[in-house]
């Protein structure tokens, strides 16, 4: 069996620290670690758990993104993924979730898995619109908010989703794609030996800049080539990519400015505490 | 007639969700600043009492599916059928609860019309738009705004070329309100087994365990919140005393969700509930957006942070410069006195 999962390298928008907006209001993501997008870590780790359970299951993993996002790849092989796939070309730049997912969709196809799993959403947009968008593009059935997998074999999967208030078991056939929430178990660490087995891992514009002595090893150990897959590759129509295939505009940006309000600044003396308390009983009564 | 079509939910209680109540009620004024109808899609195993609850919000057609297998949610089955709707009304809006049925359901009906979807929108409004680079006009197109890039910006989002404009928003975003006389709608039934086969039931529901809910923080008068500067699940104890002192909930940023001190279920924001309480009393929050989002029309807040520039002073009726742990204890003794 065929898993791909797919991983998206994120801000880290949970740590954006005042460097991170320019005079402008503007985010200058430049200064912004990046990090492997937490909900995706747990999508790895569920598929890393199928693979254990079924015979002859082979994990891909594909992530879109600039050329630093090769380091999803690697991250993945150190904790138990067979292969990944780099999906970059500036004709991505500025797509929104329907053409980020035509693109996936075009790229899954090439790799033709039986089960996908990915996060729920990725922090830095929250839409959690992704994993739907490329079910459906692939008519593939879906499972969002999986939080464990309860069974799996070649023909089907049983999950545990998780709900506002509660949580439901659902059987499906395969081939289907499973979101995975941010409660389902966290990933494995890292292999300390596939650490040092794919340590050299690289895409061929990262092998530009290394030095000859591990593009020698490169060349001898072919696991160690991380592709590169651009748009025309996966076959991918030009109008249904990048800003011309995303029907959603960004009209304007505001900054956040508060407004400032007619407020009184306490200190936590006795006195002013009583005499606010005195405040908001009156306004209570 | 152009129209305006919003989703309505069904919930384990067998009631029209809230979410899709404060909907209603939205698009009932989006339609008429824009000359639309207004109509409700309600797809579900029994649906005489929702029908009746639709009705107080002034809807002019409901588009109604009632089949065994309707309930509870199942992705394909109501995905075909909101698609049939969508083909054949052609709606200028769609709108969803940003709920795990809207957030299942939305994104796949935008996938296959091609049409685009803003989540989690906090205001929906009305107005223009020119593309700069076609140099296109666009009249009256509906603004999805939304907090993005973890709360840094608000982006306003426009689709000027697709329809419907979809759209998915949190309970509590919008206002409920009835309209003031009750309005029949007409009922456009859909045939279930003509748009059903047996392979959209290819996903099946082997089990549920669904709670009643053990909080109801829209129903709170007074909210003590706490986020991550409360620094433990410990500290947190200190909120519920105070809280409790008061009669009032318990609630949260996502960053304290998120760091364990705090249950899900509590979490306020654009993630999570938007509450308008009597007052709100904000432990250790530095103010972030999408927390702002969810309680910024409270009528009174307190905030409490040690940081004098926590932005969350500057929307406080009372910024207490001080820890919580020496603050709390002060005002639970002075309600007790």
């Amino acid at each position: 069996m065929r898993i791909l999962v797919l991983a998206k390298q994120v801000p880290d928008t949970r740590n954006v620290g005042k460097e991170a907006m320019k005079e402008d209001g503007t985010v200058n993501r430049g200064v912004l670690p990046v990090i492997f997008n937490p909900d995706d870590m747990c999508a790895l780790e569920m598929a890393l758990e199928a693979k254990s359970r079924i015979e002859n299951a082979e994990i891909f993993v594909l992530t879109m993104g600039p050329a630093r996002a090769a380091e999803i790849i690697r991250e993945s092989l150190y904790r138990g993924a067979d292969k990944g796939f780099l999906l970059t070309d500036r004709k991505f730049a500025g797509s929104d979730t329907l053409a980020t997912s035509y693109a996936l969709a075009q790229a899954a196809k090439r790799i033709n898995p039986d089960l996908i799993f990915c996060g729920m959403q990725a922090i830095d947009g929250d839409t959690a619109q992704v994993g739907p968008q490329t079910a459906e593009k692939l008519s593939f059935l879906q499972i969002t908010y999986a939080e464990e997998l309860v069974e799996i074999d070649a023909q089907t999967i049983m999950i545990k989703r998780r709900l506002e208030r509660g949580v439901e078991i659902v059987k499906s056939k395969l081939p289907a794609l499973v979101t995975v929430h941010g409660s389902a178990p966290a990933c494995r660490a890292r292999n300390a030996k596939r650490v040092m087995q794919f340590k050299h891992a690289r895409t061929p514009s990262e092998m530009r800049d290394i030095e000859t002595r591990i593009m020698a090893s490169i060349v001898e150990r072919p696991y160690l080539l991380i592709e590169e897959w651009s748009a025309d590759l996966i076959n991918a129509e030009e109008n249904y990519l990048g800003l011309s295939g995303s029907p959603t505009k960004v009209k304007k940006i505001d900054n956040v400015v508060l407004s400032k309000k007619e407020n009184k600044t306490l200190t936590a003396s006795d006195t002013e505490i009583e005499q606010m308390m005195r405040e908001l009983i009156m306004i209570n009564d | 007639m152009k129209k305006i079509i919003v989703y309505c939910e069904i919930t384990e209680e067998k009631q029209i969700a809230e979410v899709s109540l404060e909907l209603l009620s939205k698009g009932r004024k989006l339609a008429e600043k824009l000359h639309l109808q207004l109509e409700a899609m309600l797809f579900s195993d029994e649906v005489k009492g929702a029908v009746d609850r639709i009705n107080d919000f002034g809807v002019d057609v409901i588009h109604l599916a009632e089949h065994i297998t309707l309930f509870p949610y199942c992705t394909l089955p109501h995905f075909k059928l909101v698609k049939a709707v969508f083909e054949q009304e052609k709606p200028e809006i769609a709108l969803f609860g940003a709920t795990s049925v809207g957030r299942d359901l939305a994104p796949r009906i935008a996938s296959t019309l091609r049409c685009g979807l803003t989540a989690d929108c906090t205001a929906l409004e009305i107005g223009d738009h020119t593309e700069t680079k076609t140099n296109t006009a666009y009249k009256d197109l509906l603004y999805q705004i939304r907090p993005a890039f973890g709360g840094n910006i608000i982006a306003t989002i426009v689709n000027p070329e697709t329809r419907p404009q979809m759209a998915t928003v949190r309970e509590g975003v919008m206002k409920m309100e009835e309209v003031k006389q009750k309005k029949t709608a007409e009922i456009k039934r859909l045939d279930v087994e003509k748009y059903l086969t047996l392979e959209d039931f290819a996903v099946e529901i082997l089990e549920r365990h669904i709670e009643a809910p053990k909080v109801n923080l829209k129903a709170a008068n007074i909210i003590v919140a706490g986020g991550y500067g409360v620094g433990s699940k410990e500290n947190f104890d200190l909120l519920y005393d105070l809280a409790s002192v008061f009669g009032g909930e318990v609630a949260a940023t996502r960053a304290a969700v998120d760091a364990g001190f705090c249950e899900h279920e509590r979490q306020v924001g654009q993630t999570g509930v938007t509450v308008r309480p009597k007052l709100y009393i904000a432990c250790g929050i530095s103010g972030a957006v999408q927390h702002r989002a969810g309680m910024d029309q409270a009528a009174k807040i307190i905030s409490i942070n040690t940081d004098p520039n926590a932005p969350l002073n500057a929307i406080a009726d009372y910024a207490i410069i001080g820890d919580i742990k020496e603050v709390i204890p002060k005002m639970i003794n002075s309600i007790k006195n």
